[in-house]
């Protein structure tokens, strides 16, 4: 019988020929990541395991990138940790502020992870890297520590669904909007313990950053990973940028799925998620008069730079609603550099936002953008659980770029059609 | 392992944001995160509860980010146990790697409710709700995290098996 890329991937990170759901394996990793909030964990306890050296230095990745630039005192000595121990381990990629971008968004630009890898990473968002045709995922702490010292990570061989997208996508509707519907269609644990596997015509035509963002949120639907096949889109992202030698599979004609779920692409609109759930999503022609406090463009999800010439592009010329905070945050400072380079920035201060440097800061809630009680924010990050950005009292509804910026300018939730 | 404790039984899809927020997660000191578990879904958790007291969650208990400081958060207030219908892919494990006792059991969750007195024990794979006086059995570990458990957890396991 046949086996999904997923599948083969493991099969071929375990030493085996085939692998099938439900199996339990030690799988071999090409990468291990971890960032100032798990990574300080998993070297208390990768020292007290007595483990002198990591596994291999080229492959513990350490990015500093939630509460820097620091915020305060308590999360410098976090990130000191970081630095301490990459400086003494000869790692080959920590990233220090100048240079650090959110983790998911450098991690596919620098070539570090690539097709055919197996990745774990202690943070949740792992899983985008499945939008090169990699599997990984996220993971805790310990399991980064039980990385670090041994290369491995046990894993049970997830079953897969498939989720097909024929027809081509409206103008405005992204690979945000994608996951966002299948999210609200089976909710956040209906994907629990499983593989999605994303494809069809529309998925085909997908920019490699839509692809990002949409993989980034499978761990919405409590997916285990996200994954797109391989095809030209992804070589030609990967030319010149992946530091190994991508391996291409695919999954075999007659491999397993529990479920296959087919959408007209064409049909779709760009979605809006409500508090507190990214279940609970509406089309934006379904969203009704809201009233919004603060714009977040950024994230692992949506910070690279087809998010911000999206969003520049309806924005220029225009004017922030009054009252209204807009906060621009690339992923990366090689995105930061490209909307210098494009005149972007001087867009998105023309018209009153506020461009930080690289970090996940608002995303969770950790600083330079956390909402009172009672406010409300439109962001296109991947979660908008109570206190996800600041006050437990405070709204954060989810939508792409497009939404964003059409949102800052009227300051209430906005179709770009109204623009 | 015999725990009792009194029961704080929440919602479906109980996330990592709610059980530790973000804003506290610039430290990882356990004792420093026990103070606000449970914080954003249930404000006075810590003022209420007692050690060896149990969390029952409904289904996807934990979903969100991968934030061990969550499990690290409830083991280090006390909590002696989570039971819920379901648990989220990433708090399931890390629970189990770093000794949290969690159970996954439907029906003992419909027959438990706030307040009740349960005592869970681990080795024959009970949870009695004493209140009622109804008991569940729970299916055991696969052999595999079975092995884990017995090496003293993962880490344990890694370090030995790694030389
Ligand atoms: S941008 Fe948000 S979701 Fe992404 S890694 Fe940072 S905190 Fe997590």
């Amino acid at each position: 019988m046949g086996m999904t890329i997923t599948e083969k991937i493991l099969a071929a990170h375990a030493g085996k020929k085939e692998v099938r759901p439900g199996d339990l394996i030690w799988a071999k990793l090409d990468i291990a990541l971890g960032n100032d909030i798990t990574a300080p964990i998993a070297i208390s306890e990768f020292r007290n395991s007595g483990a002198g050296k990591v596994w291999d230095k080229n492959k513990v990745v350490l990015v500093p990138d939630h509460f820097t630039p620091n915020k305060d005192i308590m999360s410098a000595e976090q990130s000191k940790i970081l630095r301490d121990f990459s400086r003494e381990q000869k790692l080959k990629f920590y990233f220090e502020v100048g240079e650090v971008g959110v983790e998911h968004a450098l991690l596919p630009e620098k070539g570090i992870v690539t097709s055919g890898d197996a990745v774990i990473g202690a943070d949740s968002h792992t899983c985008t890297y499945g939008a090169l045709g990699a599997f990984s995922t996220g993971v805790g702490s310990t399991d980064l520590a039980a990385a670090m010292i041994s290369g491995k990570v046990w894993l049970k061989v997830p079953e897969a669904m498939k989720f097909v997208f024929e027809g081509k996508l409206s103008k405005w509707v992204s690979g945000k909007d994608l996951i966002l519907k299948i999210i609200g269609d089976i909710g956040v644990d209906g994907a629990l313990y499983r593989s999605m596997e994303f494809t069809g015509e529309a998925i085909r035509s997908l920019s490699m950053e839509s692809r990002l963002s949409m993989c980034n949120m499978a761990i919405e639907a409590g997916g285990k990973n996200g994954i797109i096949e391989p095809d030209e889109i992804t070589k030609r992202y990967l030319k010149g940028r992946s530091i190994r030698k991508p391996v291409f599979y695919s999954s075999d004609k007659d491999a397993k799925y529990v479920s296959v779920t087919e959408y007209d692409a064409s049909k779709l609109e760009p979605m809006v998620a409500f508090p507190h759930l990214p279940s609970n999503t509406r089309p934006i022609s379904k969203v009704g008069k809201v009233r919004i406090d603060q714009v977040v463009i950024g994230s692992c999800t949506n910070g690279r730079i087809e998010d911000m010439r999206i969003a520049a592009k309806l924005m220029k010329g225009k004017k922030v609603a009054p009252y209204v905070r807009t906060l621009i945050i690339p992923a990366t400072q090689a995105i930061f550099k490209q909307m210098i380079k494009e005149g972007l920035m001087e867009v998105f201060v023309d018209c009153g936002a506020a461009v930080s440097t690289p970090t996940c800061g608002p995303c969770l809630g950790g600083h330079m953008g956390i909402l009172a009680a009672g406010e409300r924010a439109l962001a296109t990050t991947n979660r908008n659980f109570v206190g996800r950005m600041g006050s437990p009292k405070a709204e954060v509804y989810l939508a792409n770029p497009a939404v964003a910026a059409a949102t800052a300018i009227f300051g209430r939730i906005a179709s770009p059609e109204e623009l | 392992m015999i725990f009792t404790g009194k029961v704080f039984k929440y919602r479906d899809d109980v996330n990592t944001d709610e059980i530790i927020p973000a804003r506290y997660l610039n430290t990882s000191d356990p004792k420093e995160l026990a103070k606000h578990t449970m914080e954003d879904i249930d404000k006075d958790f810590m003022k209420k509860m007692k050690p060896g007291d149990i969390i029952v969650g409904e289904k996807n208990f934990g979903c969100g980010s991968s934030r061990e400081h969550a499990p690290i958060a409830i083991k280090e207030a006390g909590v002696s146990c989570v039971i819920a219908k379901s648990f989220a892919r990433i708090f399931y494990r890390n629970s189990f790697n770093m000794g949290l006792p969690i159970l996954e059991n439907p029906k003992a969750v419909d027959g438990i409710s706030s307040g009740d007195l349960v005592e869970v024990d681990t080795v024959k794979g009970e949870i009695r709700n004493k209140t009622t006086g109804k008991t569940f059995a729970v299916a055991p570990y696969p052999v595999f995290m079975q092995e884990l458990i017995k090496a003293g957890g993962l880490i344990k396991y890694v370090a030995k098996n790694n030389r």
